[in-house]
């Protein structure tokens, strides 16, 4: 157990490093210098002087690993630069909206959950059935459904047409509706496939014969044993299935013009704001393989297997 | 016993119909966009300041949008661009993926680990996040969305196939291959990559799908190609500024990229029936 944690320990450190030199790299595909970037988010004007200053300053004449190295140092001092756009550090203008992202997606996550464990188990235990057609068919449409369509098409029904729903200016609960469902539906999608996926072949297992020859009730097996055993593999899933909302939250954020980070990162692009959307990507990265992180320790307690391998070390 | 047979032969036949209708939907929605000149009654950029916003009509039968541009000849043409992204970044990338991931499977090693933690790397980007970041730094337009493209999704079917290698790789046949004194060259491009290539035809397909909800995604964000060009997710993101006066600005574009990527989801899961007939999980 132990030396499973170390070995999570350094790849996790490996994909840590990874992230951010390709986070960093970001910078060096800018048509412009990078140096031209700094200069015009500190907002000063560009002449030999200022350039030599700031190459003293921070470095843009030495290789690139010693440019890297210093600027991972100012980021684990929380200096991710300065944005242009929002005129405050990128620090502080990202960490303002983050909550705003955060409950997005939380409950996006929770409305996933409620939507596609029925539905999945549903669909599993009346495979070939009506129901089972049904679910499959809307969640191969809810797969196959661009989200951002979705939402609009949701603002148009309850926002415009209903008039149900604020359209803009989503600064309540109720705006926070339009999308968590939008999030939520289309990526409960993809999760009723996997957990039907994983239950159908939980449910063709030899011990599922055996106990069935044992004159065990369907309900019985199903609740007592098929469910417990694709439970495992469900939760793996679960970590991913984050990190696709979080993904998710960009697009959404901006079609709804919800107040996160998501939709901060997008501003920033069209203003050329790019320390700002160097930041998102890494704050991004950083969350997605921590929740990753939780998920894979949480696992490791939950299958009898390994905790009852650790208790007898 | 008896139980088991029966849907064994049906589901085979289910299998080959549901094969041959994906097929025919998919060169069907190819066709459109290939002879999208001939099929459209409009020219896509040209507008018709006297019928803007017009509702679908007999003369415009998906309706016109702000500046009177025939709706139906747009989304033909954006299927042009649209299609073309998507066949050409799945075609890159599953071409160096695989080629990457069988090589690193049969080899292992050191050149094996690295390029893992490599792909777990680039897949700690949650989502197209990495890839719109990337658009965003290297600027927009087409080929810098392919490039883009390409970079962050090779992984996945490096991924796969490097799976699927494993599993085939200390079959008794290579071994036998091994000992008649075949080159490793030779083993991966004659005994392995043929062996692989079926199963991730499934994987090809469905990319082309997730790829064209990528390519419109960007598009609606502003970082596909510039502005006049048609494209779906643009005219989507035109049409949510017209909602209140022009709802088919945003019910075509969007059921049109809603079929295309069925289509192609569907084509993947008949080949996945087609391939493995015994019991199709999904």
């Amino acid at each position: 157990m132990l030396k499973q944690i170390k070995d999570r320990m350094i790849s996790l450190l490996i994909i840590l490093t990874g992230l951010s030199i390709l986070t960093y790299g970001l910078l060096y595909l800018l048509p412009s210098d990078p140096i031209e970037v700094l200069i015009d988010s500190l907002g000063l004007p560009h002449d030999t002087e200022t350039i030599e200053r700031l190459n003293e300053e921070y470095g843009f004449d030495k290789p690139f690993w010693i440019q890297y190295w210093n600027w991972l140092k100012n980021i684990f001092h929380g200096d991710f630069g300065y944005s242009v756009k929002y005129s405050q550090p990128v620090n502080q203008a990202l960490w303002r909206k983050l909550p705003n992202t955060i409950k997005l997606a939380c409950s996006a996550f929770i409305m996933m959950i409620i939507i596609s464990f029925p539905l999945g188990i549903l669909s599993a235990v009346y495979k070939n059935k009506i129901a089972d057609y049904i679910i499959r068919f809307m969640s191969f449409i809810g797969v196959s459904i661009p989200s951002f369509w979705f939402g609009m098409i949701l603002v148009y029904l309850f926002g415009v047409q209903l008039k149900w729903l604020p359209v803009a200016g989503f600064t309540s609960w109720k705006g926070l509706i339009m999308p968590t469902l939008t999030l939520g539906i289309t990526n409960s999608a993809y999760y009723i496939r996997r957990i039907r996926a994983v239950m159908v072949e939980q449910m063709s297992e030899e011990y599922i014969s055996g106990l069935k020859s044992r004159g065990l009730s369907k309900k019985k097996i199903i609740f007592r044993h098929v469910l417990p055993n694709s439970l495992l593999a469900v939760i793996t899933m679960l970590g991913m299935s984050f990190g696709g909302m979080l993904g998710g939250t960009m697009i959404v954020e901006t079609v709804f013009g919800w107040n996160g980070i998501g939709s901060a990162a997008m501003g920033a692009i069209t203003a050329r704001d790019y320390y700002l959307v160097q930041g998102y990507v890494l704050w991004m990265g950083f969350i997605y393989v921590i929740v990753n992180l939780v998920v894979d320790i949480s696992y490791q307690f939950i299958d009898p297997r390994i905790r009852r391998g650790m208790q007898a070390k | 016993m008896k139980k088991m047979k029966k849907p064994l032969s049906r589901s085979r036949i289910i299998a080959r119909i549901k094969f041959a209708v994906a097929l025919f939907f998919t060169v069907l929605f190819i066709c459109f966009s290939l002879f999208a000149s001939y099929l459209a009654p409009y020219d896509p950029l040209e507008t018709h300041y006297d019928h803007m916003l017009e509702a679908p009509s007999s003369r415009f039968i998906f309706g016109t949008d702000q500046l009177g541009r025939d709706i139906y000849s747009r989304i033909l043409y954006g299927g042009k661009t649209s299609l073309l992204i998507a066949f050409a970044v799945t075609g890159i990338v599953s071409f160096i993926g695989i080629l990457i991931g069988t090589a690193a499977g049969y080899m292992g090693g050191v050149f094996d680990s690295l390029l893992m933690r490599f792909c777990d790397t680039l897949m700690a980007f949650p989502g197209s996040i990495f890839t719109i970041a990337l658009v965003s730094f290297i600027g927009t337009g087409v080929t810098n969305m392919i490039l883009a493209m390409c970079l962050t999704s090779w992984t996945g079917f490096a991924r796969t196939s490097r799976s699927l290698v494993l599993s085939i790789k200390n079959n008794v046949y290579i071994e036998q291959a091994k000992m008649g004194g075949a080159s490793d060259w030779k083993i991966l491009m004659v005994y392995i990559i043929p062996n692989v290539l079926p199963a991730l035809l499934v994987n090809i397909f469905q990319s082309i799908g997730s790829k064209l909800l990528t390519i419109s995604g960007l598009s609606l964000l502003g970082l596909g190609s510039p502005p006049p060009t048609p494209e779906w997710g643009f005219m989507l993101s035109e049409g949510k500024n017209f909602m209140y006066q022009a709802s088919w600005m945003l019910t075509f574009p969007g059921l049109i990229i809603l079929i295309n990527v069925v289509i192609f989801n569907f084509l993947s899961d008949s080949i996945q029936d087609l391939m493995n007939p015994k019991e199709s999980v999904w």
